[in-house]
């Protein structure tokens, strides 16, 4: 009875009400069933686990592979380790990974091989995990190690992925949802850092650092990314040939420079809300510009924007994939090149449904720890 | 200024035509005074009249345009050591308190000492701990400046200020965002600080108070100190038609 209360008051309330309400199940059904139907019974999704390799990572040699596995194990470990040291989000952040690794590992999705390769990850995460749990209380000041270690990841993921020698692997080999990861990973942890300093410049009382921070901001934001990443890929060769850098380093340096500009202006709406009162507060107590702004006026800034700087971290991730048009394949790109293969031709529906699915499900994932973190910050609550 | 004649000559604060101005607007007019260690003063007068921004000039948290401001033997200019140096001696409490909201009670005044002191983060909380329990709210310190009254969240920010070990304290109308049953809660602990022999100019418009505590009270108005006297012969032989004016109209109420 409360159902049919319910639903008559907020679904059948006036004639017009019910009009609306039957007409938009008569389209709901038949849009999901068209796509269901399609989906199983036209679709053919042989495409998907058939080039399963080439969407994870591109035309890295399996030679190789080894090497992405490495990064891997990396990665895995020392999620396990902080998610036992900080305990909290991070320690469900794990165990949510280490969920979607077993159940991987669990389905014939992949070859043998690969599922024994997902399930040491989740054992090693797992192990980590506990080694974490276990190693919280007995050394202290374990934190700053651990972050720290997170920021060496970054260059070993890439020496480890590049190699030396006779075996390197180009980064022009580089690809897949691994390129993707990688461009957007880089992307946010070195534009954020970036976009912070560039904030404070656009509000330093110096005129030559607001001038030129102010410059920078808005110059950048007056251009399209793809401009920029032509720019990087084309113009750079040209104006300064005796500089070589890698196309990916190009790549990461034109997003990475890109979003810091976006970042400036949302962290700059942050320090733009914190009253004048707790700068004097601070400035009473004696701390400097350098303290109160590191311990004061950022921590609230940041605090009230965490929503925009997400924002901004999954329009980059997304972003990531305007590197197809200067020539490098990461996810998107991969995609088109399966689509363009004469043994899987007319399937693009079926790719590209794919494909979105895998943006989707990274692009919620940061939203959800977003909203996990607001929560847990105590954001809107005053 | 016969109370001056008494007193120990041995100024901590000296102001020497001091003047301001925001933009256009004169706002102190040649401020000539100084104050003796362990003295405390009460500055009042109409709003707009310079009291607040004269305190604001002693850590400068105003810049003065003209004249000297000398504050424990350090003269106030544009040398940034100079001037933490002097707000590390001079701590202030603010009329909206302007505590951290993203730190604990606790930690609002352990911050200074851990930060400006460099005292390790037990010691500062020992000290931190001690002035909670000796403005009366220990219970509170693990609290957020959110969740406590405004009253109690006053007194954290003297604990704050008291943390700094600061030689002078300075009130900028301390009682004046406070709900009137909170109003003595906050007086009290400025009136027992008074009696340890802290230094302290008190901008307020609580005339009890200054009755009770001050050796000394300023009657600023129109950015000039027009009256400056012992509380009897201030409230009860004031020289200038604008106190006059002023103590009949505050003693109404």
């Amino acid at each position: 009875m409360k159902i049919l209360s319910w639903l008559k008051d907020n679904l059948f309330s006036t004639w017009y009400n019910t009009l609306l309400t039957v007409l938009a199940l008569g389209f709901v059904y038949f849009l999901s069933k068209g796509i269901l139907v399609w989906a199983f019974t036209d679709a053919n999704w042989d495409v998907i686990p058939a080039n399963l390799q080439l969407f994870s990572v591109g035309a890295y040699p399996r030679s190789e592979i080894w090497r992405v596995w490495v990064v891997l194990y990396t990665v895995c470990a020392l999620l396990g380790l902080s998610g036992g040291i900080w305990g909290g989000l991070p320690f469900r952040f794990a165990i949510g990974i280490g969920s979607v690794g077993f159940v991987c590992a669990l389905l014939p999705l992949f070859e043998w091989a690969t599922r024994g390769w997902i399930f040491g990850n989740v054992a090693l995460l797992g192990a980590f995990l506990v080694l974490g749990v276990n190693v919280r209380g007995l050394v202290s000041k374990m934190r700053p190690w651990i972050l720290g270690a997170w920021l060496l990841s970054f260059p070993w993921t890439l020496i480890m992925l590049r190699g030396f020698g006779e075996n390197s692997v180009l980064t022009t080999n580089w690809g897949g949802l691994l390129l993707t990861l990688i461009l957007a990973a880089v992307g946010i942890v070195f534009c954020f850092p970036l976009g912070v300093l560039l904030a404070l410049g656009r509000r330093s009382s110096f005129p030559a650092v607001k001038w030129v921070s102010t410059a920078y901001i808005e110059l950048v934001r007056g251009v399209p990314l793809i401009t920029i990443l032509f720019m990087a890929q084309i113009m750079i060769p040209i104006f300064m040939p005796n500089v070589r850098l890698d196309k990916v380093l190009r790549a990461m340096l034109g997003i990475t420079f890109f979003s810091a500009a976006y970042m400036a202006e949302n962290v700059r709406g942050g320090l733009q809300a914190i009253p004048k009162g707790q700068y004097e507060a601070a400035h009473a107590l004696g701390l400097n510009y350098p303290l109160t702004t590191l311990f004061i006026i950022l921590p609230q800034a940041l605090r009230s924007v965490i929503p925009a700087i997400v924002g901004q971290f999954i329009a980059l991730f997304k972003d990531t994939s305007l590197v197809t048009i200067v020539g490098l394949l990461d996810l998107l790109g991969i995609a088109k090149t399966v689509i363009a293969n004469p043994d899987w031709l007319g399937l693009q529906a079926e790719v590209y449904l794919f494909v979105a699915v895998i943006y989707f499900v990274f692009s919620y994932s940061m939203s959800y720890v977003s909203q996990k973190i607001e929560t847990a910050l105590g954001v809107g609550k005053t | 200024m016969d109370h001056l004649e008494n007193a120990p000559n041995d100024p901590i604060i000296v102001c020497e035509d001091v003047h301001k101005w925001f933009d256009d607007f004169h706002v102190l007019k040649g401020i000539t005074t100084s104050f003796q260690k362990g003295e405390k003063a009460v500055i009042c007068g109409p709003s707009g009249s310079g009291k607040s921004t004269f305190i604001r000039t002693l850590n400068r948290l105003e810049e003065h345009q003209r004249g000297t401001i000398i504050v424990d033997g350090v003269e106030l200019s544009d040398d940034l050591r100079n001037i933490n140096l002097i707000r590390q001696e001079v701590g202030m409490v603010f009329q909206q308190f302007n505590l951290f909201p993203h730190l604990t009670n606790l930690q609002n005044i352990t911050l200074g000492p851990i930060r400006v002191r460099k005292m390790t983060k037990s010691e500062a909380e020992e000290i931190a701990l001690s002035l909670l329990e000796r403005v009366d709210i220990v219970d509170q310190a693990y609290k957020y400046p959110s969740e406590i009254s405004g009253g109690q969240q006053q007194r954290v920010a003297i604990a704050r200020a008291l943390a700094m070990e600061p030689k002078i304290m300075l009130f900028d109308e301390p009682t004046s965002a406070l709900d009137p049953e909170m109003i003595t809660e906050v007086l009290d602990v400025m009136r027992e600080l008074a009696r340890s022999g802290m230094t302290m100019l008190v901008v307020t418009h609580e005339m009890g108070f200054a009755r009770e505590v001050a050796d000394r009270i300023l009657f600023f108005d129109e950015g000039a100190i027009v009256e400056d006297a012992a509380p009897a012969n201030f409230f009860d032989n004031p020289q200038h038609e604008r106190t006059k004016l002023f103590i009949s109209q505050t003693l109404q109420h």
